[in-house]
């Protein structure tokens, strides 16, 4: 068997192994899908999906195709292969305890994998778009409605994963009207970067990461 | 927690400091020669698995930047330090550490046996010891550091808005355990190109 499809209802919390070259295709279900992401590299969960060094490897205020996701190490954990959105919110978290977020469900996955507090780490959300105004503060607006049914975002694995998921309401999202929609998971065999794999050729940092994932494997 | 608490340290260029804050407490991070950049971990000197969280800081303001009224929040949303001075007006908390992977990554090859702000981390958590490990290195604080966000997405590091003498001002709200690496990169503008000294004054209020 390669591959299988999963759906994920809103304000829920999962956890799945990713495998070096499997694609995981997330599909927006409705109003409100938002997909906080922990990433974890499978051999080391000391290691894990870094922000800052994604965001300022890549010159990007978001997650966006082709980029790659970086772990605290320097290789890809992951690369945006494509997605109908061109923004995904990494710097906003999946918000406090006792409120109605994702961190709860977060804790409660990794717990199972034997990790805990101290392995949280700055999240994707996945469907949701953050930006600053371009103020002196550096102010933020949410974008209400952002994503909608039939939206869809692909990574494919870069060296094997540990993948932790909630789809919690994004913290900023003013809705209060039931509960967000969820998501539809789809894990797919896919194929090594090839020399003129859009990552790869998206900037000389993007290819270095991949490298050095490519190494670990070598 | 000792009650004697004076603090007046020069770090020199591309070295760290770690150590514990009482609550009520100031500390003040000069920027002695301008456009250096100070990386800064902070964590509940009771329970280090409760740290200094960038991203629940920048949501709970609602803003990337961090100046005077920024309360730094941990990820369970409690309060380590407030900033009550800022003569520099503007400090990053979104461009991470440096680190010899992400040099490797960002510069090349050729960069990965140079200084970096995690190295330092890591000797200086090492040197603490107390159960503190990799994997309690949260996205840390770069005071003096300008990494503008823009509207259409981009975001990049450029020249500091800092000068000599500038400093920033913190009011410990807990018993705190602060982590410095007074940044050593030498490959971007975070420094100048020129890693400099910085002094840190703690005094009671």
């Amino acid at each position: 068997m390669t591959g299988y499809v999963l759906e994920m209802p809103g304000a829920a919390a999962d956890s799945l192994r990713l495998r070096r070259h499997r694609t995981l295709t997330l599909h927006c279900l409705g109003p409100g899908t938002n997909v906080a992401a922990l990433i974890y590299a499978l051999d080391d969960r000391t290691e894990r999906l870094n922000v800052p060094d994604t965001l300022k490897a890549q010159m990007s205020a978001s997650i966006a195709a082709p980029m790659a996701l970086m772990s605290d190490m320097g290789r890809a954990l992951a690369s945006v292969t494509g997605s109908s959105l061109d923004w995904h919110d990494a710097i906003t978290g999946h918000g406090l305890p006792g409120v109605d977020g994702a961190r709860e469900g977060l804790l409660g996955e990794l717990w199972k994998h034997g990790l805990g507090a101290r392995d949280l780490h700055a999240n994707v959300n996945f469907f949701s778009k953050v930006t600053p105004v371009g103020d002196q503060r550096g102010t933020l607006v949410y974008e209400p409605g952002y994503a909608t049914e039939g939206d869809w975002v692909t990574l494919r694995a870069e060296i094997d994963l540990l993948v932790v998921l909630s789809t919690a309401r994004h913290p900023f999202d003013p809705s209060t009207s039931g509960e967000p929609a969820g998501v539809r998971l789809e894990v797919a065999e896919g194929s090594a970067p090839g020399p003129d794999d859009p990552s790869r050729s998206f900037r000389s940092e993007t290819a270095r990461a991949l490298e050095l994932a490519e190494r670990s494997y070598a | 927690m000792s009650d004697v608490f004076e603090l007046d340290d020069v770090i020199g260029a591309g070295d760290g400091w770690i150590g514990e804050i009482p609550a009520g407490h100031l500390l003040r991070i000069t920027d002695l020669h301008g456009n250096q950049a100070v990386d800064t971990l902070l964590y509940d000197a009771r329970d280090y698995a409760d740290r200094y969280s960038a991203i629940d800081t920048i949501r709970e303001q609602g803003a990337v930047y961090l100046s005077t009224g920024s309360v730094l929040l941990t990820g369970n949303g409690e309060a380590l330090a407030t900033i009550v001075d800022d003569t520099c007006g503007r400090h990053d908390t979104l461009g991470g550490a440096c680190a010899q992977e992400s040099n490797v990554v960002r510069y090349g090859g050729h960069t990965r046996y140079q200084p970096s702000c995690r190295t330092t981390f890591l000797r200086k958590a090492r040197e603490w010891g107390r159960g503190l490990e990799k994997r309690d290195l949260g996205h840390n604080i770069n005071f003096f550091m300008n990494v503008p966000l823009t509207p259409d997405g981009g975001l990049t590091f450029e020249d500091g808005v800092s000068a000599p003498g500038k400093y920033v001002e913190l009011r410990m709200e807990r018993d705190v355990l602060l982590l410095i690496s007074n940044c050593p990169q030498i490959n971007n503008p975070c420094n100048g190109f020129n890693p400099t000294p910085i002094r840190l004054t703690g005094r009671r209020p």
